[in-house]
């Protein structure tokens, strides 16, 4: 029997290779289409391997090689360099608050400890150990985690956390939230990409992106063989978004036979800092809908706003007030994080996204996307279970909570103004204030020597700058070429991060390095 | 009139066959003006059918043709099943789900490592370490290590490392991979990942560049590899691994295949194995996988080797060597392109929901890695307790530490009753009429060959579906078993198969076996029972006695 089912095998293999595979594997009927191949042209011998290698630089996925990310590109693997070599490096290139000596929220890792190591519950001192409702939360959350936090979970998320997502967004809205539109994720980034890979087919579909942008989205699209369209942002009005230029930008790329699939927004910006009025985004979304474009709000800062003027207002929310047709038509995909606000949890790599109008068949596809990575880390959605669903007034972690909140928001505020007032101090750097998130983004006049020097060097003037800055101060920043910028100036993305009690001494490096700087090549 | 007529054009064109595509962009090229008028000004009541720019007809095809079937429709079938029984809407002739689609031991009850979470803990909630009780809580060496990860992770767990994972987790996992292969590993060829999964995408992105770029997958495959060659624009060569020779791997096979693959017109980049199998659970002799190692090398292929079952192997006369080792020892390893893949999720360890787990990448030039390390930097980092875990997994307690005999008693009680319900669950599968399962020598799988009855598979045919999805679907119907059809993973033509974990805990086997016995008796009667006489490829290969 072993033998004749050989022989059958056997058999089947020389018609597979006879008849060409697809005609006689039934490879699972339909399910593997990719298991039909049919090539397209014949293929080149060279595709395959160059200078006796395969993976060749040069025979790479070119979207692959084409996507930059400026966030971690040459200054951040000089910066690495140094810093094994041994330098003090202040790593402001990247907002990444507990690396700079951020402390974490007490109450959300109380939590976590207690659902990493359940059977501490069962210990004598627990009580001593931990507040009477961090267990409280642990045990909710245990009992809701079906095999606890070692198990994978629904691949959109725990529901109970995804209905605690949804009563926050309703609560800061006032507008009815469904957790099974709801998608959490390991950061906001996982959530970007999940929704940009659905929407993108190929090169002529295109998203319009703010310039300056956080170069998520520039290398997403890149990578997933789409079309980026920058709108400006208009640094004489504080980086102010208008409609008009967002028109002309879509006018533009469908003059070149672009379909224009989404819209990124980031309220507060990225790295731009400013915040978006209530009569702002209501252009937008009308814009959005006249368009008919997908909306993406990037609202992964909206804690983290440093004036009283413009609250941080949802796109959820202002959508939904314009009423019809509005609110039932436009599509709009929410993004929020772990890692920002005052909790910066990034390393705990806990997000979501919000669909509102998006048709349930593309929900499901991207249900299934989510579904081939199974599941989002659940030390993630359980930090984001206690940053939506926070202490209430009575529980015993109530104050501590709110205290450390809020003490960390003052801090950030009196940074923002520490930063901007020292950029705009300096001769040749203007600097718009931080209104909202958590970067300040100068523009530095070169002198034309520094750009001539820059030039020999082969490199852009930012990024000579920023190198300069590097190796003189030890700060590590990130060039406004990253970020995209208007042609001939130069900028460069700082955090506001450094702790207050060396925010002074952070300041005063990089004044004396500017003037150094500027003395050197005037 | 004529923009109408270009808009529906247009608007079916985005979708269609690549040629009505490129006309409908050289109606637009030609008619610049129309362009502007795409969207048509809906005045404010917005009366009028919107076509939507977000629906199911105008998203990524690749997405959509990419299937999952471990996630697939039997097991959304189940997951309102067992919401209708937590709700009480719908009655079952069972009370619970039994979820043996995926390998999520956690779920079905088994205890996660005392040592590893006791660490995590710690490390989550640092404070704890000042505490004046701590040391009545925590073990000696915990707190060491909890204390030794705190002070070398740059700001802890709540910020975000190096994008290829924390400098002290990388050191940490090459040295013990150095210990386990007995040769050097460098932390500088590590790259944590969130699971094991990640990994794939990232070795699909970089590989396929245009739809004839191809990988050559095991047949039945784990669905990951199928899903993200067709959604990074791949295609898939198959080769069989032959069940009549317990899931063997014949090179002279490998080399069909891809002969046939080449003479076809396609460009064969790398080559996936899964050791020990999934969904077969065989494990690879030391000889099978020097011959894979020629082989790759030979056809200039990079070799991708899944070893996220490395722990798992139940049969005394197997033993799990990794490729990087074999590699090593026929001086290979510069010449062969190769990625290891290692996960938290599988073993014994079974920490499937913190998503951690590393590749090792050996044999790329530096550009290559930078492009790899630049890929990673787009999500910024993976999860922090994700890599914890993954290095404690790693690194257990040493005898001779606190926690040693904690660690090793547990580890030892899983892993002993793993195997204990491999071998219950298979040989009770074989007991079954026109049923044959191949030992799961390794990883959580059973995957049995299930001959159907003619009548079975004609209904499915009128339902449009595949025979085994029926036997599955009415599985999960009459049991509540929830497992995986044959289909999903691939398989020769004509058989059907299915696959289920045996992670039932040693109390529910019992029962999941004998549920699974009645199910498919009546199945076999309710269907005009099985014919006398089998076609030859239906009949049992490793199972005369029984048939």
């Amino acid at each position: 029997m072993v033998r004749k089912e050989a022989t059958r095998l056997v058999a089947a293999l020389f018609r597979a290779t006879n008849k060409g595979i697809s005609s006689s594997w039934s490879v699972g009927g339909t399910r593997l289409k990719s298991a039909m191949p049919e090539p397209q042209e014949t293929k080149d011998e060279d595709l395959h391997h160059k200078d006796g290698k395969v993976l060749h630089p040069h025979l790479l996925n070119e979207n692959v090689m084409k996507t930059q990310y400026a966030v971690r590109g040459e200054l951040y693997l000089r910066a690495e360099q140094l810093r094994k070599e041994g330098k003090e490096i202040i790593f402001t290139n990247v907002g990444n608050p507990h690396a700079l000596g951020a402390k974490p929220l007490t109450f959300p890792r109380q939590v976590l400890a207690l659902c990493a190591a359940p059977f501490l519950l069962d210990n004598p001192r627990v009580e001593e150990l931990f507040p009477a409702d961090a267990i409280a939360r642990a045990k909710k959350i245990l009992s809701a985690f079906k095999g606890g936090v070692g198990a994978y979970t629904d691949s959109r998320g725990n529901p109970m956390v995804r209905e605690e997502v949804a009563r926050f967004i309703e609560k800061r809205d006032g507008v009815a939230s469904n957790p099974d539109h709801i998608f959490l994720t390991d950061g906001a980034s996982v959530a970007v990409r999940l929704c940009l890979n659905a929407m993108i087919r190929h090169e002529r579909d295109a998203v319009l992106v703010p310039i300056p942008q956080y170069p998520l989205y520039s290398a997403s699209i890149r990578l997933y063989g789409g079309t980026l369209v920058g709108y400006f942002l208009d640094e004489r009005r504080g980086w102010a978004l208008s409609v008009e230029e967002m028109q002309r930008a879509l006018k533009e790329a469908r003059e070149e036979g672009k379909l224009v699939r989404g819209l990124v927004f980031i309220n507060p910006g990225n790295p731009t800092g400013q915040c978006l009025s209530q009569d702002n985004l209501k252009e937008l979304i009308q814009f959005a809908y006249e368009e008919r474009i997908v909306l993406m709000a990037d609202e992964v800062y909206q804690e983290n706003v440093y004036q009283d003027e413009r609250p941080f207002v949802s796109a959820k929310k202002v959508m939904h007030e314009m009423g019809e047709p509005y609110r039932s038509h436009v599509e709009l995909l929410s993004f929020h994080t772990v890692s920002k606000g005052t909790a910066g949890e990034c390393g705990l790599r806990g997000g979501y996204v919000e669909l509102t109008n998006i048709h349930p068949g593309a929900i499901e596809e991207v249900y299934k996307c989510a579904s081939i990575n199974l599941s989002p880390n659940t030390m993630g959605q359980i930090a984001l279970s206690c940053l939506v669903n926070p202490p209430k007034p009575g529980d015993p972690s109530y104050e501590l909570y709110t205290k450390e909140k809020a003490a960390e928001l003052a801090s950030l505020r009196r940074r923002a103004h520490m930063v901007t007032d020292g950029f705009n101090s300096l001769d040749g750097v203007t600097c718009n204030f931080t209104e909202g998130a958590m970067y300040s983004f100068p523009q530095i006049k070169l002198p034309p020597k520094a750009i001539e020097a820059a030039k020999a060097a082969g490199k852009a003037g930012d990024v000579f700058y920023c190198l300069k800055l590097l190796e003189t101060t030890g700060i590590s920043t990130v060039p406004g070429s990253g970020f995209g910028q208007e042609e001939g100036t130069f900028h460069l993305r700082t955090t506001i991060l450094p702790r207050e009690e060396v925010m002074s001494s952070f300041v005063e490096n990089f004044e004396k390095f500017h003037k150094e700087f500027m003395k050197q090549y005037s | 009139m004529l923009r109408r007529t270009l808009r529906k054009i247009g608007s079916e064109g985005r979708n269609d066959c690549p040629r009505s595509r490129s006309l409908v962009a050289a109606a637009l090229r030609a008619n610049r003006w129309m362009t502007n008028s795409e969207a048509p000004s809906n005045g404010s009541n917005g009366a009028g059918p919107r076509r939507a720019p977000l629906s199911i007809d105008t998203i990524n095809k690749r997405v959509i043709n990419s299937e999952y079937a471990v996630r697939g429709e039997i097991v959304q079938l189940a997951q309102k099943i067992a919401r209708d029984l937590e709700e009480g809407k719908a009655s079952y002739p069972f009370d619970k789900v039994v979820w043996c689609n995926i390998g999520n031991p956690q779920i079905l009850g088994q205890k996660p490592i005392t040592y590893f979470r006791q660490v995590l803990a710690l490390c989550e909630c640092p404070q704890l370490l000042s505490h004046p009780h701590i040391r009545e809580v925590f073990p000696e060496d915990v707190i060491a290590r909890a204390e030794l990860l705190v002070k070398a992770i740059p700001g802890g767990l709540g910020a975000y490392s190096d994008s290829a994972g924390a400098l002290i987790i990388r050191q940490l996992v090459a040295k013990s991979i150095a210990k386990r292969d007995g040769y050097p590993a460098d932390a500088e060829n590590i790259y944590m990942t969130d699971g094991a999964s990640p990994a794939v995408h990232y070795m699909m992105d970089l590989l396929l560049r245009e739809p004839n770029d191809s990988m050559m997958v095991p047949i039945p495959q784990y669905p990951l590899y199928s899903a993200t060659l067709t959604l990074y624009g791949g295609r898939l060569v198959p080769y069989l691994l032959d069940e009549g020779a317990g899931w063997g791997l014949d090179v002279a096979h490998l080399r069909q295949q891809i002969a046939a693959a080449r003479a076809s017109g396609l460009c064969v980049r790398a080559m996936v194995v899964i050791n020990p199998g999934n969904p077969t659970g065989q494990c690879l002799s030391y000889q099978n996988m020097r011959d894979i190692l020629g082989f790759c090398r030979e056809e200039q292929l990079v070799l991708i080797a899944d070893e996220v079952y490395q722990a798992n192997i139940y049969v005394g006369n197997k033993e799990f060597f990794s490729f990087k080792k074999v590699a090593c020892d026929m001086g290979l390893l510069k010449d062969v392109p190769l990625v290891s893949l290692h996960s938290i999720s599988k073993g014994f360890v079974g920490e499937c929901g913190r998503r951690g787990g590393y590749m090792e990448v050996t044999g790329f030039p530096s550009e290559v890695k930078d492009q790899i390390l630049k890929l990673a930097s787009i999500n910024l980092c993976p999860n922090l307790s994700g890599q914890i875990c993954c290095a404690l997994m790693m690194n257990p307690p040493q005898v001779g530490e606190a926690s040693y005999e904690q660690y090793r008693a547990e580890k030892s009680a899983i892993l002993g009753s793993l195997k204990r319900r491999a071998e219950l669950l298979v040989s009770a599968l074989n007991r079954l009429e026109g049923v044959t399962c191949n030992a799961a020598e390794g990883a959580l799988y059973a995957f049995p060959k299930v001959t159907l009855p003619e009548t079975a598979v004609q209904a499915a045919k009128e339902l449009g579906k595949q025979p085994d999805w029926l036997y599955c679907k009415e599985l999960l119907e009459a049991t509540g078993i929830v497992v995986v059809p044959g289909s999903g993973f691939g398989q020769a033509d004509g058989t059907f198969h299915f696959r289920t974990t045996f992670l039932p805990s040693e109390e529910d086997i019992g029962r999941v076996v004998q549920a699974l016995g009645d199910f498919h008796s009546e199945f076999i009667q309710k269907y005009g029972g099985l014919q006398k006489k089998q076609p030859a490829l239906a009949t049992a290969a490793n199972g005369d006695n029984e048939y």
